[in-house]
């Protein structure tokens, strides 16, 4: 009991009384709305991306994001700008790297590998020039909800439900090709340029996602509950609405818990989906 | 008319070699043909040329009555490919349905659902793999997973069905049963099928006819007939010989297996 009192503060242990004690105060709305929004996006773009074995792509696109964020941060220009233009352009960048090796993604890794390290190491240095905010740089890698603004929040709903939109036109097509390329390209599926755009709506995400968690701890929220919905079933469907479901409860419930604690939000939502997934394993082998 | 596939004289050239010349064919509806030969002399180039992918050099081709291409809504492929493995959570069924109408865009309407279903069953039960179809297709054994495969060039009932090495991976008895299944398909559904094999013998009883790649051409006709010491010996420009077992297996003796051996000339 003493170190739930110093862990959680400001806890009534009424969950009704709690649950609307998180809305009291406005950055928490707007942390919901964006948690919520990135939470479906990322469950869905991760689903496919397991299904792509294209986790090492998210993973250097969210590597990406955080010079990219720095380096706005730096400039003077908005942390949105920077978030999702590095993450274009690192989806533009590994796409040309797999259209050269046609396609394949197992001889690109060394590549890609050096890119993100070099990544780092930039975003490093941006941090150092913008003479040190330490909060600023523990924000970029490992999130937070304290800062996130109305127009932020805003455009996270916008990008997500776009993302979505486009995801769900060309789910079968990318399904098709994401499992069986050669039988997709002879019935006639674009299998290259939904490679190319499907790179494109990861980079989006990741972007997006990275705002919340962090460019380190995306994962949290693109692989880890789309890994443990693959587990649970194999129906595509099921799938989609389960990773999506996984994610929300993490977002939601590790929200609530950074609010009511003294521990950071992207510590609460990586212990959560990590346990999410441990407990998955352990319940289907 | 009927012609599924007619070759005139035709050649091809792949990279300045000509791959074969010379080549006169015809397959009919609901013909059941493998495609033999080494490694390297022509089969595959041959099933790119019936699907419109390689232009031929000379000669003339028609594929159901239209120009290669032209047609391949009606035609069921299935591409020379490797096993899934394990870890790949698709269900067989979720694959067969993907034929049907994996390449369209947008959001599936519910209420066009059920034929769907039906066909994917339908189809699923012709191939005799509804007791496994809704299992992940990376746990199926090569022989399911094979069937399922052909499921999926089925669904849309085509004309024509091209088969890259359907039986490689699989042994003695499955490529037995799944010969056995390719000529029922072909009588009751009417489909002429090419199948491209390397080795003739679990195959055999169950064929029509064979095209036989080899010496930079190929020749059509009987089993009986192309699979001789005369033939294969004429085609290869080498002393081929072709034995006979008591139970009616073919032995071919002395094949050159070196792909560019034979078959590939230079063009200037």
């Amino acid at each position: 009991m003493s170190i739930d009192a110093s862990v959680f503060q400001g806890l009534s242990w009424n969950l009704a009384t709690d649950v609307r004690g998180l809305f009291a105060y406005h950055f928490m709305g707007n942390a919901l709305e964006a948690g919520t929004s990135v939470a479906v996006l990322a469950g869905a773009i991760g689903w496919f991306m397991v299904l792509r074995r294209q986790t090492f792509a998210g993973h250097t696109l969210a590597v990406i994001a955080f010079p990219g964020a720095a380096g706005a941060t730096l400039a003077g220009l908005p942390l949105l700008l920077g978030y999702f233009g590095a993450c274009g352009a690192g989806a533009l960048a590994l796409a040309g790297v797999s259209a050269d090796r046609g396609g394949s993604h197992g001889r690109e890794s060394a590549a890609t590998g050096t890119v993100q390290a070099f990544g780092l190491g930039l975003g490093f240095l941006f941090v150092q020039l913008y003479h040190g905010l330490l909060n600023g740089l523990q924000a970029l890698l490992f999130g937070t909800f304290l800062g996130i603004s109305d127009t932020q929040a805003r455009t996270l709903v916008g990008v997500s439900a776009a993302t979505l939109l486009l995801l769900a036109l060309a789910a079968r097509p990318l399904f098709f090709a994401s499992v069986d390329p050669d039988v997709a390209r002879a019935a006639g599926v674009p299998v290259r340029a939904l490679s190319f755009g499907f790179l494109l709506l990861l980079g989006l995400a990741v972007a997006a996602t990275s705002q919340i968690t962090g460019a380190l701890l995306v994962f949290a929220l693109l692989v880890t509950p789309a890994a443990a919905a693959q587990r649970l079933t194999s129906r595509p469907l099921a799938g989609l609405a389960l990773s999506i479901a996984i994610g929300l409860a993490v977002t939601w419930v590790g929200l609530a818990l950074a609010y009511y604690s003294i521990y950071p939000v992207g510590f609460w939502v990586t212990s959560l989906a990590f346990a999410v997934y441990v407990v998955v394993r352990v319940v289907r082998r | 008319m009927s012609d599924a596939v007619t070759l005139d004289d035709a050649s091809v050239q792949l990279g300045g070699h000509v791959v074969w010349e010379h080549v006169s064919l015809s397959v009919e509806t609901g013909e059941f043909v493998a495609v033999l030969g080494s490694n390297g002399a022509g089969k595959s180039t041959f099933l790119n040329v019936v699907l419109g992918l390689l232009p031929l050099r000379t000669g003339t081709a028609r594929v159901l009555g239209r120009r290669p291409g032209e047609a391949n809504a009606e035609i069921g492929y299935l591409p020379q490919r490797r096993h899934f493995d394990g870890s790949v959570r698709v269900r067989g069924v979720d694959l067969v349905r993907l034929g049907l109408d994996g390449s369209r865009w947008g959001v599936p309407l519910p209420w066009r659902d059920g034929d769907a279903r039906a066909r994917v069953h339908q189809v699923i039960e012709l191939v005799g793999a509804g007791a496994y179809a809704d299992r992940p297709i990376g746990a199926l054994s090569g022989g399911e997973q094979q069937r399922l495969l052909i499921a999926q060039a089925l669904v849309r009932r085509p004309r024509l069905l091209l088969l890259d090495e359907p039986l490689d991976s699989l042994d003695l008895t499955n490529q037995a049963s799944v010969a056995a299944l390719v000529q029922r398909i072909c009588g009751e559904e009417g489909v002429a099928v090419l199948l491209v094999a390397h080795d003739v013998n679990p195959i055999l009883g169950y064929l029509d006819r064979v095209v036989y790649f080899a010496g930079g051409t190929a020749v059509a006709g009987m089993p009986v007939d192309v699979v001789t010491s005369e033939t294969l010996s004429r085609l290869y420009g080498a002393p081929i010989e072709v034995l006979q077992t008591g139970d009616g297996r073919l032995v071919v003796v002395g094949v050159p297996e070196a792909p560019f051996v034979h078959g590939h000339r230079h063009v200037d």
